[in-house]
């Protein structure tokens, strides 16, 4: 099977419960970018048990086809038989790429089908395209950040991402649009072997740093554990949240959901403090729309104040107590 | 029962160099650790060890430098360590690395449950473990914040971006771990002497039987093909300086002036 025999975008259309995840029209938008270079038709492949109702919404969004598998076993999400399932579909109708959403669910179903296709993956891209030798290549924050790697696949089909929510705009849905729903049954049972036996929604701790007016954020640089109470109390003082980059919840300072970045959270408050944090590529896909962006590092060329409308080149250790102390002062 | 703990050697610094020739990563000169994220895997291997007893194998594919992540793992409580090293397995993608950890498996056989840790901290791709489990065609449990092991089955907790969810999966099962999991232990120095002692396997790809098509670069399907500087954004940032206390009353200033306080 030669590779030009692989054609077609296909978008995993992630659903739980009948509800889209909101990564399938960001997919669906980026493909339409993609389209306008290969020419390729744009399919939204939908697993489940009665979810035909997204197929208007998928059309609507940008699909041209939607591929609609529906199957008892495929009712709520377990990796193998999406596994099966997918992989059937994908062997017959022979895709050149398939993009997921980097949620949970399709970091964990889309390495089973690399391996069940026998073909590239790569994880959580922030942004994808052609480049000037028409390969198909997938960005990705590398080492630490301080660079971009475009990831190719260069021969084996189909070329497989995931990709990162909340880095491109749905497109303005097209009312009324219709496509060809492409119903296929698939040979695939329930796993025996997988239960889930609880969900529950997540316990809101009041300390979600979404959704946050003000986060005060601390990175590599903080020296001591203790130096956090100083930036949890300037967030408190200004009604915000204490969050991190990724140093301080490797090293089990903060729990991961306070981390920010590619691989935590990505948040757009009003204000973002980032305390001895030089700025990766991977945190500030984190942070970079958040309306003010005040930054403290010692270090002069740190990348972060490229991104930053106001900045210290000091010592957080001389300026947040003083901070928290000044605005005490003021409110007083 | 068995368990399998799969460890990886990454650079103890993100502030890593490349080679300007290959874009490859330049290991030389840079300190090296046990991914912390595996530090929490092997903690819940022992744990399962200690509450239900268990032969631990900890597992790591890399250079011959990366059997000092072993030596931890053994000092840490691991019965056994497997080291996977030959140049064959060189510049492996998550397909070729999981193809081999999966030949690993088999040859020693007869196991339980496989743990990884979410991510390396160096590649990030959390895909080895699941994609590994598919290589053996056993059930996974990804981002597990507790484990235990009952009946035949392990359970698991998972946090997910809304929800949280109670597990179970009959063994053999692959499971990855997140930080929340546990608090890793640190080695006693008696038990680092004792590990010298512990049995210690280096295998290359003849010893697992590998089609080294399958392996390292000729065994992965993605590649680098370009490394490029990051965007630069001219944000024209506005600088306080002085004295801490001369640039916390310029923020405070800039914060009354945007009605903050």
């Amino acid at each position: 099977m030669a590779k030009s025999d692989y054609k077609g975008i296909w978008v995993f259309a992630e659903q739980q419960n009948g509800k889209l995840n909101g990564t399938v029209l960001e997919l669906l938008a980026k493909s339409q970018e993609l389209k306008e270079h290969t020419g390729e038709e744009i399919s939204a492949v939908l697993l489940g048990k009665n979810v035909s109702h997204l197929a208007d919404t998928l059309f609507a969004y940008g699909a041209d086809k939607v591929i609609l598998v529906e199957n008892g076993a495929l009712e709520n999400y377990s990796a193998r038989p999406y596994e099966a399932a997918l992989t059937q579909v994908a062997e017959k109708y022979k895709p050149s790429i398939i993009l997921y959403g980097a949620t949970s669910l399709g970091r964990d179903l889309a390495p089973r089908l690399m391996v069940s296709l026998n073909t590239g993956l790569t994880a959580d891209a922030i942004d994808l395209g052609f480049d000037k030798d028409e390969v198909f290549y997938q960005t990705t924050p590398a080492y630490g950040g301080s660079i971009l790697a475009h990831i190719v696949i260069l021969e084996a089909r189909p070329q497989m991402a995931t990709v990162r929510p909340m880095m491109f705009e749905p497109i303005e849905p097209r009312v009324g649009a219709k496509g060809e729903i492409i119903t296929e049954t698939v040979t695939v049972e329930a796993d025996p072997d997988y239960e889930v036996l609880e969900t529950a929604p997540k316990q809101d701790t009041g300390d979600s740093i979404e959704g946050a007016q003000v986060v005060v954020a601390g990175g590599r640089g903080i020296k001591e554990e203790s130096d956090l109470t100083a930036l949890k109390e300037l967030a408190e003082l200004l009604g915000g949240k204490l969050a991190a980059s990724r140093p301080l919840v490797d090293n089990g300072w903060l729990p991961h959901e306070k981390q920010i970045g590619q691989s935590g959270a990505a948040i757009k408050p009003k204000y973002i403090f980032n305390i001895a944090i030089s700025g990766s590529v991977q945190y500030q896909v984190g942070m970079q729309n958040s309306g003010c962006i005040i930054s403290i590092n010692h270090t002069k060329g740190a990348p972060i104040f490229d991104i930053s409308h106001y900045g210290a080149v000091a010592d957080y250790r001389s300026v947040v107590p003083a901070l928290v102390e000044e605005i005490k002062r003021r409110k007083a | 029962m068995k368990i399998l703990v799969f460890v990886k050697q990454v650079p103890d610094t993100d502030d890593v160099k490349l080679d300007p020739k290959t874009g490859n990563i330049m290991r030389e000169g840079v300190a090296s650790k046990l991914n912390p994220l595996d530090a929490n895997a092997v903690e819940a291997a022992i744990q399962l060890k200690e509450k239900y007893g268990a032969t631990v194998c900890a597992i790591s594919m890399g250079p011959p430098q990366a059997e000092e992540v072993l030596k931890k793992a053994l000092a840490l409580g691991c019965d056994e360590a497997y080291l996977l090293s030959d140049r064959a397995f060189g510049g492996a993608d998550t397909l070729a690395t999981s193809y081999t950890l999966a030949m690993a498996a088999k040859k020693i056989g007869g196991y339980d449950l496989l743990l990884f840790g979410r991510h390396a901290v160096d590649g990030d791709t959390a895909q080895t473990g699941p994609a590994t489990a598919a290589q053996l065609g056993i059930p996974q449990i990804t981002l597990a914040s507790s484990i235990d092991v009952q009946d035949g089955y392990v359970i698991c907790d998972r946090v997910l971006e809304d929800s949280v969810q109670k597990v179970r999966a009959k063994l053999p099962a692959l499971v990855t771990v997140t930080a929340e999991i546990n608090q890793p232990r640190y080695p006693k120095p008696i038990n680092i002497m004792k590990a010298l002692k512990k049995p210690r396997f280096v295998w290359n790809a003849e010893d697992l039987g590998a089609d080294k098509t399958r392996t390292g670069i000729p065994g992965s399907p993605s590649s680098t093909k370009e490394v490029l500087e990051p965007p630069k954004r001219n944000a024209d940032t506005k600088y306080f300086s002085g004295s801490g206390e001369e640039i916390a009353a310029q923020i405070a200033d800039m914060l009354h002036d945007e009605h903050l306080i």
